[in-house]
């Protein structure tokens, strides 16, 4: 196991593939910290001159914040994240397949699981590397840029969005392995990972809205339509959770914003009603995003389980 | 190698089946292979080679039966059976772009050893089928014959008592062939490993392998030493004759002709040839008989061969056959030799008549 998983990792780290996926990500977050840190400091600018204070949280906002003309870091996160984890997964065992290695690796002895779990270990590995490593070059980064000071809470607010981005990309990844297990060819586990990619992150929302439109219909007005209104946004809530892609987003939004209190319709209702204004400890983010983090898990276990499970029962033939 | 312990079986599968939905792949194969002997597992493209090697290394489970090495079941127990055996998959593959010498120190890893020991053995195994030189490219640029080598290097690096190779000739130039089979021939003969071989090339293989078993459409036909097969063949007796005779440069024979020849001692077939020989099988040498006829009928005999007893040249006929029939869709060839392989496992000593009969009905038109 540990051999094997050593090898996969180096492989990982070596391929052409994981270096430039690595360089894109590089580049995208230089621009997106670069086009927060204007943002923001247009914005100090203006606030200093007088009325409303900063935000504590200054910092957590170079994550999110996006510049005039790029995305925040973490948009292009929820956006590519899903790619580098297809990258690294979609052919995990068909190109071993393909090259004749893996009736060889099936005959040495040690247990079948054994090489899928290497494989999704080392592919973990791999994206925490290249996760933690940006994450920690951009907090550097910004650090030198704007002056601020990190508290401990901003820090472990940072180091768990980190690790989220690790389990989304590794969701991601889970899925491209199950495909890669199921498809022969890795281009038609590449192509199929994408399309679900694409489906959820582009066009499921839009979907979403349609079908909560049809079900409780919110225009006209009127009682009913005012009665509508709640069930159809907790539907397309609900639905628009079914996507890593919305469940990520809303986990960004919770622990980067400490002033977000939660992603639900009741308190985005009493909030109008004027609840205080107040920043959520990270305990309390962590307590909001719990749910979605089990989610996120069990979609990540399940994906790996059909793929483990597909794997021990099929037959090593080359 | 058959010397004192010849009677201690290493392998053995009883009644071993393997279906795929309705094709049946492997039909109740009993095998037994004995320490250090070099068994010869031939049949045609998809008689179920392949299919019995992932059985015995538990790659596959089979749907009854069962299979043992070492008396390690190899279903239950397939990791201290994967500890013993070494295997060679039909087309092996490496990792394209790690060099030969770390393909093989890795797999030394997998099997436990230490990256020195693993070191240390590949550059022994690697002496040992002359691939030193090249060790140190990457394996993706190695050729057919290379892999191969190289496939069996890899076997070597656990140092197995038992190889287990598919089809470890397919492709190969007739060069390459030949090295490769002294080479397993070594491996059986100096190191005392058992070696079950598998090929759909009889002529290679019955150069090294003591014993052979037939196996066509999931049916092990018939099995036993080669000398022993062909013997047992003659004494049963089936000998063939290719005849191109004409009379007047008329090479067609009457009817009269061709009762006489039926008349002939123990002959059982006739058939005439697409190139317009005519085909004689008799369980009798009736070459004699067969000239003397012919002269009788005015005939010249301007060629004839004789087959008989001669077990390479009745294999070929049967594979050829079959592949033929493989490639074709449904040839008759095929589905008859199906048909009669699939009739009912038989005792060893009528083993050799089935093939007969199945040839029979092959060459027959
Ligand atoms: N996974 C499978 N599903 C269905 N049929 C299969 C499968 N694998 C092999 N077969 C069939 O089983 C038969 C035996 O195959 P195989 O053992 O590969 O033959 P060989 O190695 O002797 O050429 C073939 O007819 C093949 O088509
Ligand atoms: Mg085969």
């Amino acid at each position: 196991m540990r051999v094997l998983y050593k090898k996969e990792l180096s492989d990982h780290l070596d391929s052409t593939r994981y270096q430039i996926l690595f360089v894109l990500l590089a580049c995208i977050m230089i621009f997106a910290v670069n086009g927060a840190i204007s943002t923001i400091s247009q914005a100090a600018q203006q606030t200093s001159d007088g009325q409303t204070s900063v935000s504590e949280f200054l910092f957590l906002q170079l994550f999110t914040t996006s510049g005039s003309n790029v995305y925040s870091f973490s948009t292009f996160i929820g956006f590519l994240g899903p790619i580098v984890g297809i990258m690294l997964g979609f052919d995990a065992i068909n190109e071993e397949v393909a090259q004749g290695t893996l009736n060889r690796l099936a005959a040495q002895p040690i247990y079948r699981d054994t090489i899928i779990n290497a494989k999704f270990l080392a592919g973990l590995t791999a994206v925490a590397i290249m996760i933690f490593t940006l994450g920690g070059v951009m907090t550097g980064y910004g650090l030198i840029r704007t002056g601020l000071v990190l508290t401990g809470e901003e820090v472990a607010r940072i180091v768990m969005y980190l690790l989220m981005c690790t389990l989304y990309i590794s969701l991601w990844m889970a899925l491209a392995e199950l495909f890669s297990v199921t498809s022969r060819y890795a281009a038609t586990s590449a192509l199929a990972s994408i399309a679900i990619w694409l489906f959820l992150t582009m066009f499921w929302s839009t979907i979403v809205s349609g079908i909560a439109g049809s079900i409780y219909p919110v225009n006209g007005g009127g009682y009913q339509a005012q009665l509508n209104a709640i069930s159809n946004y907790s539907l397309q809530t609900g639905l628009n959770r079914v996507s890593p892609y919305y469940v990520f987003s809303e986990i960004t939004t919770i622990l980067m914003n400490p002033n977000v209190h939660s992603t639900n319709v009741v308190s985005l209702l009493t909030s109008q009603e004027g609840a205080v204004a107040s920043y959520l400890s990270f305990g309390q983010s962590l307590l909001q995003i719990w749910p979605h983090i089990v989610l996120m898990i069990a979609e990540t276990v399940i994906f790996f389980a059909a793929a483990y499970i597909t794997f021990m029962k099929r037959e090593i033939r080359a | 190698m058959e010397t004192a312990n010849k009677d201690e079986i290493v392998i053995r599968t009883v009644d071993l089946c393997k279906t795929y939905g309705t094709l049946k792949a492997v039909d109740h194969l009993n095998l037994e292979i004995r320490r250090g002997e070099i068994f010869g597992l031939l049949g045609p493209n998809g008689a179920g080679k392949t299919t019995t090697t992932l059985m015995l290394l538990g790659l596959t489970d089979p749907t009854s039966g069962s299979a043992s090495i070492e008396g390690l079941d190899c279903t239950r127990d397939s990791l201290a059976v994967k500890n013993e055996v070494g295997y060679l998959p039909d087309n092996v593959g490496f990792y394209p772009n790690m060099s030969g010498r770390d393909n093989l120190i890795f797999s030394g890893e997998m099997n436990g050893l230490t990256r020195e020991q693993a070191g240390e053995r590949a550059k022994q195994v690697l002496e040992r089928v002359g691939m030193t030189e090249a060790a140190d490219r990457d394996a993706g640029t190695y050729s057919r014959g290379m892999r191969q080598r190289l496939g069996i290097a890899d076997v070597l690096m656990k140092q197995p008592r038992i190889i287990i190779m598919d089809e470890p000739t397919g492709g190969l130039d007739p060069q390459a062939t030949t090295d490769l089979i002294s080479m397993i021939h070594d491996l059986s003969k100096i190191e005392g490993i058992t070696i079950l071989i598998s090929s759909h090339d009889l002529y290679q293989i019955q150069k090294i392998s003591d014993r052979v078993g037939i196996f066509v459409k999931g049916h092990m036909i018939a099995c036993g030493r080669i000398d022993e097969l062909g013997r047992q063949l003659q004494n049963e007796g089936l000998y063939m004759f290719d005849v191109w005779a004409d009379r007047n440069g008329d090479s067609t024979w009457d009817k009269d002709l061709l009762n006489d020849v039926r008349a002939l001692p123990n002959v059982k077939l006739i058939g005439r040839k697409v190139d317009g020989t005519i085909h004689v099988e008799s369980s009798e040498d009736v070459q004699r008989g067969l000239e003397e006829t012919l002269l009788r009928h005015n005939y010249t005999v301007r060629e004839m061969h004789r087959q008989g007893g001669d077990l390479d040249e009745i294999y070929r006929k049967y594979f050829e056959r079959a592949e033929a029939g493989e490639k074709g869709g449904k040839s008759n060839g095929r589905s008859k030799a199906g048909a009669d392989a699939g009739e009912k496992r038989t005792g060893s000593d009528e083993r050799p008549s089935k093939i007969r009969r199945g040839l029979s009905r092959i060459l027959g038109k």
